[in-house]
């Protein structure tokens, strides 16, 4: 079995890192102190992680060419592992707000609804008017926390958004078949399709929290509807943020021609990233949308 | 290709050394010595803590204070010290052990330890805010950290986001090596059970950490954002904290002892001159442990109010888990049955953690039986049973392990006569510490109380000398690591323990800085 002997030489990048997350945390937590200098500490820590993240990635890609190391076996796999199991702690991180979701519904609602016999006291006692109705318009005490005036329906945008981004993991597809063949016109043109189809449905998305806030009152914090809805099209609309910046490297990196049949895993990490982002998709619209 | 640093030259270079490395051995020192640090931060607030706890009456701090001490003896105990350290076992030992060059993702391993102190700056920064620091204990319950929560719940948010990150990459990296980095003809049944240990902790902690994260983003949100999660009012429930709290929570514990079943596996086969007994099921016990651990959490939870079939099931599946325990431990025993047994300092803390955890283990099996768990909950009795198996079990361990290794690390052996003492203070003390707690929990004292009634008087105060000597009992530990350090003890040759096995021993007594970078030979039955 051949392996690699290559050593990696010191490196700054990691402390610069360390400045940039340490920065934002305390930016934004300050800044949720309303303390005056929370928002620029916060700034200039992204700033500075952008460039971190930047310079770590000009770094290995430089690395990688003068060293040959993508055709390195035991790198490859490295990388292959490493991005598969990334993957799985985002997994967990949306089974976080799922399980929630599944929660909230499953129990807690049907109990304070006094639809669960050992529910009934607490029913009587609490809330007596309250009735478990989802999506939760009418939340268990109004006067605390306002429901939204109506819920946000499965088969308008969201459906389109479907379909965006199923399509999206079509065309990246027929961009990888394009490397494959060495074709870089076919790759090109496909990669910046899925580029588009990305921003397109973030574009929607944006367009539906805005229709979501002001015509539907429905907030970030209109109860539990409100919370789990937002949550979790959020944090995932934030990943397909991530997701369609990854795109648009890979883009470039596919016209400088660093691709080729055999060695093109940083295209591939990202298109295992992309499909994983449609798969919560598809679960969102499912459970959060629909049902 | 391969570099070759030459030894820094000045005080410039010798920080940047350090702050720079790419070098698993340079960062696994760096873990070992951040860890060890923060564990006498945390140790010097346990002594607080007993301190005020020495006689009825308030003396020392006031109960805002003391919740805040508990509080963060406990982050500061289990993310600063116990992960840490286990994080710097891994970075030493893991390439040395599979005959790998280094770690997977150099860079990304100086990420994950530099985090660290970072995320330690803004978590000990809670301490001198105003409102004080978190007061909620290291489980964070909503609503105590929502609705009741001080101000600097927001920054302990923070902080816990950077150490999630930390060990996120850590954890990445040590699955990366242990598959994929191995010498040629090392199968994955093959790897030292060290590695494996550290492969389970690693899944474990990919699978965890993030949920932690999530969770406490919720927390986040509750406070500032209007949700409510966790606030029933909106459709929220303070118990569904719970569940994700201790749905991370439990297998956080077995991350905290995994790594220390792979080190006493490694100990008692050296010192009982014997190979580790049932190798195979011993893995496999790690292994299924690891399963285990995600359906058990809601033991935490027992008076909290669930169905009574909810209960009967996380009752069995606690219960089950004493099985792969079991087997350990008895593979532990028969290891040593009829071997040529010495008892140097690594292997007599090996021998005192498997007493000391099984002890550990058997009142977690008397705490998983939901209607005796209704008088044990939230009583000194759990309080003994942890530490137990964390201090007793876990720090124990910890240190068979570094009296193992030390040779390997600075090719000095430490002091034989400073570690038997070391062990024997500890030993003694940590029970004098924590078997007072067991009878303190049976009659009724509750935890986390700065404060208590004149009948517990005794044991507490046998409980505040136990911890106060077992802390002093520690800076023997640190003078003959020191002394080790500098090279003023006995220097140890390759194979530093006569029946010492595995790849680590075969490389020069202190380890090059580069080991392995041309991969050694793998005979069948290492």
């Amino acid at each position: 079995m051949p392996r690699s002997t290559y050593l990696v030489p010191p490196t700054y990048l990691p402390l610069i890192g360390c400045f940039a997350l340490f920065s934002m945390a305390v930016g934004f937590a300050s800044w949720l102190h309303q303390l005056h200098y929370g928002p620029y500490l916060g700034m200039a820590g992204f700033a500075l992680l952008l460039f971190m993240i930047f310079d770590w990635f000009r770094t290995v890609i430089k690395e990688v060419r003068e060293h040959h190391l993508d055709t390195d076996p035991v790198i490859d796999l490295s990388y292959r592992w490493s991005m598969g199991w990334f993957i799985v702690s985002e997994m967990m991180f949306f089974l976080v707000f799922f399980g929630t979701l599944f929660f909230i519904r499953i129990f807690v609602l049907p109990y304070l609804g006094g639809e669960i016999d050992q529910g009934i006291m607490t029913h009587l006692i609490l809330w007596p008017d309250f009735k478990n109705i989802w999506p939760l318009l009418n939340t268990p005490d109004p006067q605390a926390i306002s429901g939204p005036k109506a819920a946000m329906g499965a088969w308008g945008i969201p459906a389109l958004n479907t379909l965006i981004l199923l399509t999206s993991g079509v065309t990246i597809t027929i961009a990888h078949w394009g490397i494959f063949k060495k074709n870089i016109t076919q790759a090109a043109v496909f990669q910046a399709l899925t580029i588009l189809l990305g921003l397109f449905f973030l574009y929607l998305q944006v367009h539906e929290y805005s229709d979501a806030y002001h015509n539907l009152g429905l907030t970030l914090g209109a109860g539990a509807y409100g919370n789990t809805f937002f949550m979790l099209t959020g944090f995932h609309g934030f990943h397909v943020t991530l997701g369609t910046l990854m795109l648009m490297v890979i883009l470039y990196r596919m016209l400088k021609g660093h691709f080729t049949p055999k060695h093109h895993f940083a295209f591939e990490a990202v298109a295992w990233y992309w499909h994983f982002v449609d798969v919560v998709w598809l679960g969102l619209f499912v459970f959060v949308y629909w049902l | 290709m391969s570099h070759d640093h030459p030894a820094p030259k000045g005080f410039i270079a010798y920080i940047q050394r350090w702050l720079f490395t790419t070098n698993h051995k340079d960062i696994g020192t760096l873990y070992l010595l951040f860890g060890f640090a923060m564990f006498f931060v945390a140790g010097f607030m346990s002594l607080i803590i007993r301190a005020q706890l020495a006689q009825p009456g308030m003396q020392l701090v006031n109960p805002a204070t003391y919740n805040v001490l508990i509080t963060m003896h406990g982050l500061t105990m289990i993310f600063g010290a116990l992960m840490p350290i286990f994080a710097g076992f891994a970075n030493w030992q893991i390439p040395l052990s599979i005959g790998a060059p280094d770690m997977a993702f150099p860079r990304l391993n100086n990420w994950s330890f530099w985090l660290l102190p970072f995320g330690f700056a803004i978590m000990m920064s809670t301490l001198f805010m105003e409102g004080g620091g978190p007061s909620t204990g290291w489980t964070m319950y909503a609503p105590l950290s929502t609705n009741y929560g001080p101000p600097s719940m927001d920054f302990l948010i923070v902080s816990i986001h950077i150490l999630g990150i930390s060990s996120i990459l850590a954890a990445i990296n040590i699955i990366a090596t242990l598959l994929n980095c191995r010498a040629p003809g090392m199968s994955l049944m093959n790897m030292p059970i060290f590695s494996w240990s550290w492969i389970v902790t690693a899944f474990l902690l990919i699978a965890v950490m993030p949920v932690l994260a999530g969770t406490v983003t919720m927390m986040l949100t509750d406070r500032h954002f209007g949700t409510s999660f966790f606030n029933v009012a909106g459709g929220g429930d303070p118990l569904l904290f719970q569940h994700l709290f201790w749905f991370f929570g439990h297998p956080e514990v077995y991350i905290l002892i995994l790594p220390a079943f792979g080190i006493i596996s490694e100990i008692v086969p050296t010192f009982s001159r014997k190979p580790l007994f049932g190798r195979t099921s011993m893995i496999y016990a790690i292994l299924c442990i690891a399963v285990l651990s995600f359906i058990v959490w809601a033991h935490h939870m027992f008076t909290a109010g669930m169905l009574l079939g909810t209960m009967l099931f996380f009752m069995y599946t606690t219960m089950l888990v004493s099985v792969p325990t079991g087997i350990k431990v008895f593979n532990w025993v028969a290891t040593m049955y009829r071997g040529a047994l010495t008892f140097e300092t690594p292997m007599l803390f090996a021998v005192g953690f498997i007493a000391m955890f099984t002890l550990g283990g058997l009142t977690g099996l008397m705490l998983a039986i939901a209607p005796a768990d209704f008088q044990y909950q939230d009583t000194y009795f759990v309080v003994g049973h942890f530490h137990y198996a964390l201090v007793a079990g876990t720090l124990l361990s910890m240190f068979a392990g570094v009296y193992y290794w030390m040779p390997k690390w600075t090719g000095y052996y430490c002091s034989e006569f400073m570690g038997k003492l070391h062990f024997w203070l500890s030993l003694i003390s940590v029970n004098i510490t924590f078997m007072p707690m067991h009878f303190l929990g049976l009659a009724g004292m509750p935890r986390r109380i700065p404060d208590y009634a004149l009948q517990f008087a005794d044991f507490n105060a046998w409980a505040t000398v136990g911890a106060f000597i077992f802390g002093f009992a520690q800076l023997i530990f640190v003078y003959n690591m020191i002394k080790t350090m500098r090279g003023k003890t006995e220097k140890a040759p390759k194979k530093a323990w006569e029946a010492a096995h595995g790849l680590e021993w075969t490389v020069a007594s202190p380890a090059p800085y580069h080991t392995f970078t041309n991969p050694p030979k793998i005979k069948a039955d290492t």
